[in-house]
């Protein structure tokens, strides 16, 4: 609709675009004073903190790092163990998902839309409906436990512990194949069937295709998915809560829950630095990649 | 081996000669050179993966539902009946309990509440915003990136922000509060207030994004529909209303699933905010009681009738909807 508003523009009064920009502006203000000040306090020495105009910059000399030196060191395991998670969690369901969608889509066969659905009905499934067979599964049925402790003394930093971050990179990559296979076969359907049909012609088996074809001009959607992913498995707290439960493998969101609450009462620069660093990877790669997430959440 | 595989191509095209689809490859008739078949290697599995975790488990879920599995130890599937759902339904005190348990109508109405308030203002104020946003203003990128910026992070995050905003002496908005003479309010633990808290905060995270999705779907209106309006004298109330928000259906029916979704998966929230299993009554939704039930007391089998319920709901609101996409052939 660019000529219309153009034209709006150029014709409006100028009372309602400053009205406008206005609103746009205050709506910028609602969404960012909450992070805005949290960066504030979180930037406040404890010993300063007063409560008063937390969204304004503390005075110089209160102005401290310790908040943020105390998160990272109350953070730092669950921030390796998220990171043990979410890498292997994010590329496992991308390359799936991709491959689901090639399976599905650039390869044309009846009853494949069948499959399909159940894929995408599955990107809806509220995780509480798995939760307590997921526990079961992985505590009562598979030894994963024994495994890993056989394995572990063989590998250099694998630890009896990671069993349950094992566990929790399978269960990720599961319940992150079904938005992923959407993505790519949005992808796929849009990429022009001419260069398939050539190469089948010329006998190139299935798998070739993939490599040699598709694969390479999906790097733009892997781009998409990994951000997605990335951000989604990151920010759960609920399937670690289950599996993992507690101990060494605490993932960051939830050791992130219960810090800064003493008995003294709540340490407000603590726990606003300990969220600001446990967002510091998505908030990031937010920062850089935005478009491109936009893209994935809005497919 | 060799035999069987034979029979099986034989009885599979037997069967299957006749397809119609006019595929020029596809109409392959040995089993083992059809393209469902040649494809497996790709979509198998992914879908093995998902069939067991995903399906697997909510089959798995119902059977659970119907033990009286509460405590350590192990299910006993040999003796199913339904006493977790009338539990559910009526409360009292189950036979593999010596305690009452409560029933979830008090979470669903809780769930509801927050998932239609929740839904319907993150829809309105998006809707309001993308209108804004598509007016032809400068520095869009910047407003919109900012406008989604929330939904980037993380629940626990997020309540930890607003437990912050919330605060009786040092949160904003009581300093807000206090300046304009309405003096700090108690928000997160009075029982009055915290669901609206916590729906507002969500609505904070979350509206930004149905804002991306109508944009999208303004952008995706031709300018011609635009110039009609405007040159039938329509006023741009008036054209927005009639002409523009119609077409708009397709965007508010995905953005209002994907939302839906989002407000039962409000679990993290208040794990968050609330420090545990446990919000209190005025906060508890079925999210929350589910695990709490489950992970927090034990009733392992109650949980899952629970999660059922839960997941019925979901059901009933995406299943239309995929059926929909897939009778239009957007699958």
């Amino acid at each position: 609709m660019s000529q219309e508003t153009a034209a709006d523009a150029d014709t409006g009064l100028p009372l309602k675009r400053i009205g406008l920009y206005a609103v746009l502006i205050g709506m910028v203000v609602f969404y960012l004073i909450p992070i805005e000040t949290g960066l504030m306090t979180a930037i406040t020495h404890p010993d300063a903190y007063t409560g008063n105009y937390p969204y304004l910059p503390p005075a110089p000399g209160d102005i401290s790092l310790q908040p943020f030196a105390n998160a990272v060191d109350a953070l730092s395991q669950g921030m390796i163990n998220s990171v043990i998670l979410v890498v292997p969690a994010t590329i496992l369901s991308g390359l799936f998902g991709s491959m689901a969608a090639y399976g599905l889509t650039t390869v044309d066969w009846r009853g494949q839309i069948g499959i399909y659905m159940l894929f995408v009905a599955g990107i809806f499934i509220p995780y509480q409906a798995v939760l307590v067979p997921l526990t079961q599964f992985w505590y009562n049925i598979v030894p994963l436990q024994d495994w890993v402790e056989m394995i572990a003394p063989m590998v250099p930093f694998f630890k009896d512990y990671h069993w349950k971050l094992v566990a929790l990179i399978i269960t990720h990559t599961a319940y992150g194949i079904p938005i992923c296979t959407l993505l790519f076969r949005a992808h796929y359907k849009k990429l022009s069937d001419e260069m398939v049909e050539a190469a089948r012609l010329d006998g190139a088996s299935i798998r070739r295709i993939y490599r040699r074809i598709i694969l390479p001009l999906s790097i733009p959607m892997f781009a998409v998915v990994f951000i997605y992913q990335f951000t989604q498995i990151w920010n759960d707290l609920l399937f670690a809560l289950t599996i993992v439960q507690f101990g060494d493998a605490a993932v960051v969101t939830q050791d992130l829950v219960g810090i800064g609450v003493s008995q003294e009462g709540t340490n407000f620069p603590l726990r606003m630095a300990s969220a600001l660093v446990a967002a510091l990877p998505t908030l990031l790669v937010y920062i850089v990649f935005g478009d491109r997430f936009a893209k994935g959440v809005t497919a | 081996m060799r035999n069987l595989l034979a029979k099986i191509k034989r009885r599979v095209s037997s069967s299957d000669d006749a397809r119609t689809d006019g595929g020029s490859t596809t109409s392959s008739k040995s089993l083992l050179r059809r393209d469902s078949v040649r494809s497996a290697p790709f979509w198998l599995p992914p879908f093995l993966l998902v069939g067991l975790f995903v399906y697997g488990a909510i089959l798995w879920n119902v059977m659970l539902s119907l033990t009286d599995f509460e405590g350590l130890g192990q299910p006993d599937y040999s003796d199913l009946d339904f006493e977790n759902y009338t539990i559910a339904f009526d409360g009292g005190t189950p036979s593999w309990s010596d305690f009452s348990i409560d029933p979830i109508w008090n979470a669903t109405q809780n769930t509801l509440v927050l998932m239609i308030a929740f839904t319907v203002v993150c829809l309105a104020l998006g809707l309001v915003m993308a209108i804004l946003v598509d007016r032809n203003i400068r520095f869009e990128n910047t407003f919109r990136t900012i406008y989604l910026l929330p939904m980037s992070l993380s629940f626990v995050v997020t309540a930890k922000f607003w437990l912050y905003m919330y605060d009786y002496s040092d949160g904003l908005v009581n300093v807000a509060l206090g300046a304009v003479g309405l003096g700090p309010v108690e928000i997160v633990q009075n029982p009055e207030l915290k669901l609206g808290a916590v729906t507002f905060a969500l609505i904070w995270q979350y509206s930004g994004y149905a804002m991306v999705v109508y944009l999208a779907g303004l952008r995706a209106i031709p300018s011609s529909h635009f110039e009609a309006a405007r040159v039938d004298g329509a006023s741009t109330l008036r054209m927005y209303w009639r002409v523009i928000i119609p077409q708009l259906r397709t965007a508010t029916v995905s953005a209002m699933v994907v939302l839906v979704v989002f407000a039962l998966k409000a679990f993290d929230f208040l794990y968050s905010m609330y420090g545990g299993y446990n919000p209190g009554p005025s906060a508890d939704i079925l999210a929350t009681q589910m695990v709490r039930e489950a992970y927090g007391n034990g009733n392992w089998a109650y949980g899952s009738a629970i999660a059922v319920i839960l997941f019925i709901m979901a059901l009933s609101v995406v299943a239309p909807y995929i059926y929909s996409q897939y009778k239009r052939g957007q699958l």
